[in-house]
């Protein structure tokens, strides 16, 4: 199958430090890949490689079949979105989306057709005879996707898109992402640091670190079943709870507590006892009434409240560590109550102690 | 809640508390002290340019007389007259005139050479960076911090090797070489200080080296390049030591003129000729301050400190 995007073997130094670290990555056509992070993981800097706005050090990146590795950004059939919009402060909106088009030296009613077209797409029509200054946030960001339609490329790229708009707007434009990239089918990679944004747009999350990518898989698998510790750690919101034992055969030890894990799938099987960390969501952790119908159930008193509206948060201890859950918001918890929580330990995720990787 | 029971506790509220609304202004002894000193200080520097005019507006009779500060009691503008149209520096007494021409040939021919080429500069060394642009600008920075004297003849040898020296041509390259310092260093700071997502994003539209210059950059610049304007301009006015070496006696700005005038040692000393010269020369910079103070304030802020 032919690859929209395909990165082979792809690595960048600055000096001595390696920032990208042979990465390889294949992109299907039409498909919307996030490259999740934390910063300094080398997310941007891999977006500004397939951009070309950075030379790599080694590696090839092809786009559309064809190695683009020594090709100007203008001449690879991509469009950028940047963090901080980057309009051309000067010019009109319909200056700043038809800028590229008149480099190109395109055709008068073929610029003018494009750039209808697009503020029809983004419904910023209104606001073509308007200077960037004049605009607020959310308008900048969809002239700043405007400034990629235009262009009719194949891919587009989007760095931190959203990052500097407020919390409703931010929402309101994810959809609008979202529905773009149904309605043009177009191939899209999306970096940001944002877990929500990266589980709700993907087709694909690569979570990176240190210039490497950890895991990529589908929102789903990345969810419940991360490769490691650090994309078990990462991804949710509290985040997973880990604790620390032993594996003994089939059954997790922690202090006075053993939890069979009859049921979980290992991918290696383990050999003998290992010292391992055993992950459980917050959200799979259930407490009162459903909490009997779990296979492992514990009795334990709560320590804080963090209501959220929608749901609680609460935290707990179980064998000495801690550990948080979620319940909905109309089961009353408060400190000093003892409760009865329980999960099933096949929902959770067994990872070596010494180096991370799921069992 | 009742409006009356509103109303009520609002006033009840105002009695209770003290002090609401904007602080009133208060003139305090040391305001005043701060005033009354500025004032002062003002005074006295104004002092000198009080003088001049003066004296400037006085016949040699009256001067001769003392009385420094006093406003003439017989005004006459000869003086201004003779120091514009035949006052001699040396065998030639055509006054200022000349040299306020060649003064201002001087000026509008260096001041875009050096601020375009600056331009450039500053705009490659933030923008395209390559392997030893750092050490390039460091380089150019140092220059700023070379005495002039240092290489007055090294370049008076070179310029005469090309046959550029004592020409126009000549003196344009001098102030275009040593404005680039400081020109460089302040179009460096202020386009590192634009967003580099800008020049990003024009270049996956598709436009180049001379293309983002032109269409991006340039119309960015123009506060930058007001401040510039204004530097250059006062600058190469006020020159004198590079006037006298490499302009060649036909090209002589007017700072030179003005030293040959009132240096003058043949007859007597027309104190008046020499304040209404002086006031003369140093009028054009003093313009471009006055109009343009607020803009230069700006852009050494924006420009040359930020960064």
């Amino acid at each position: 199958m032919q690859h929209s995007v395909s990165i082979k073997d792809l690595s960048l130094n600055f000096g001595q430090v390696s920032v990208l670290k042979s990465l390889d990555l294949d992109i299907a056509q039409g498909e919307f890949i996030v490259l999740l992070g934390p910063s300094g993981c080398g997310k941007s800097t891999l977006l500004n490689c397939i951009a070309g706005l950075l030379d790599v050090s080694s590696g090839q990146i092809f786009i559309g079949g064809k190695n683009v590795t020594w090709e100007e950004p203008k001449d690879r059939g991509i469009g950028m979105v940047f963090q901080s919009y980057a309009l051309y402060p000067q010019m009109t909106v319909e200056r700043n989306l038809s800028f590229g088009l008149r480099v190109a030296r395109m055709k008068k009613d073929e610029i003018e057709r494009r750039v209808q077209r697009a503020a029809e797409i983004l419904q910023i029509e209104p606001l073509l005879a308007r200077k960037p200054v004049e605009l607020s946030g959310g308008q900048r960001q969809r002239v700043a996707i405007g400034r990629a339609l235009v262009r009719d490329v194949d891919v587009f790229l989007f760095d931190e898109p959203l990052s500097n708009l407020d919390a409703k707007l931010r929402s309101d434009l994810r959809v609008e992402i979202k529905r773009l990239h149904a309605r043009l089918k177009n191939t899209m990679i999306y970096v940001t640091h944002d877990q929500i944004e990266a589980m709700t747009l993907a087709d694909r999350i690569a979570i990176m670190k240190n210039g490497v990518i950890q895991q990529l898989a589908d929102p789903h698998t990345i969810y419940n079943k991360p490769v490691n510790l650090f994309v078990a750690g990462f991804i949710g919101s509290p985040s997973m709870n880990f604790l620390n034992g032993a594996l003994d055969g089939s059954a997790f030890a922690t202090e006075n507590t053993s939890i069979s894990l009859g049921g979980y799938q290992f991918t290696k099987a383990p050999s003998g006892k290992t010292n391992v960390v055993l992950g459980i969501r917050p959200e799979h952790i259930a407490v009162g009434e459903d909490a009997r119908k779990m296979p492992f159930q514990f009795e334990s008193e709560i320590e804080i409240v963090e209501p959220m509206g929608a749901d609680t948060i609460a935290w707990t201890k179980l064998g000495g560590q801690s550990v948080t859950f979620r319940a909905a918001s109309e089961v009353a918890l408060v400190p000093g109550q003892k409760v009865t929580i329980g999960f099933d330990p096949a929902r959770g995720s067994v990872f070596d102690a010494a180096s991370g990787d799921r069992l | 809640m009742t409006s009356e029971a509103l109303s009520s506790r609002a006033t009840g509220a105002v009695a209770a508390t003290g002090p609401s609304g904007p602080k009133p202004n208060k003139l305090t002894l040391s305001r005043v002290g701060v005033y009354a000193f500025l004032i002062l200080a003002a005074l006295f520097f104004l002092m000198p340019l009080w003088v001049m005019v003066v004296t400037s507006l006085k016949g040699m009779p009256e001067i001769r007389q003392g009385h420094l500060f006093n406003w003439p009691s017989m005004l006459t503008f000869e003086p201004w007259l003779k120091a514009w149209d035949t006052a001699c520096t040396g065998r030639d007494c055509n006054g200022l005139k000349p040299g306020f021409w060649n003064s201002v040939k001087i000026t509008a021919l260096s001041v875009p050479v050096s601020i375009v080429i600056a331009m450039i500069n500053g705009y490659a060394l933030s923008f395209w960076r390559y392997k030893g642009s750092e050490f390039l600008f460091g380089v150019l920075v140092f220059g700023a911090f070379v005495p002039y004297q240092v290489v007055i003849y090294p370049l008076i040898i070179g310029l005469s090797k090309v046959g550029l020296f004592a020409t126009l041509p000549g003196i344009v390259v001098v102030h275009t070489i040593f404005g680039m310092p400081i020109l460089t260093l302040l179009y460096r700071n202020f386009f590192t200080s634009l967003p580099v997502e800008l020049f990003k994003a024009a270049r996956v539209d598709g436009a180049g080296f001379w293309g983002i210059f032109f269409r991006i950059m340039l119309p960015m610049s123009v506060p930058i390049t007001v401040v510039a304007v204004i530097l250059q301009t006062t600058g190469i006015w006020n020159d004198f030591l590079f006037g006298t070496v490499f302009a060649g006696r036909e090209n002589m700005p007017m700072t030179v003129q003005l030293n040959n005038i009132v240096t003058t040692t043949t007859g007597i000393r027309e104190y008046n000729v020499n304040m209404a010269a002086t006031i003369l020369t140093a009028a054009v910079p003093l313009v471009v301050y006055f109009v343009s103070g607020k803009w230069f304030v700006r852009g050494i802020a924006a420009g040359a400190v930020k960064g």
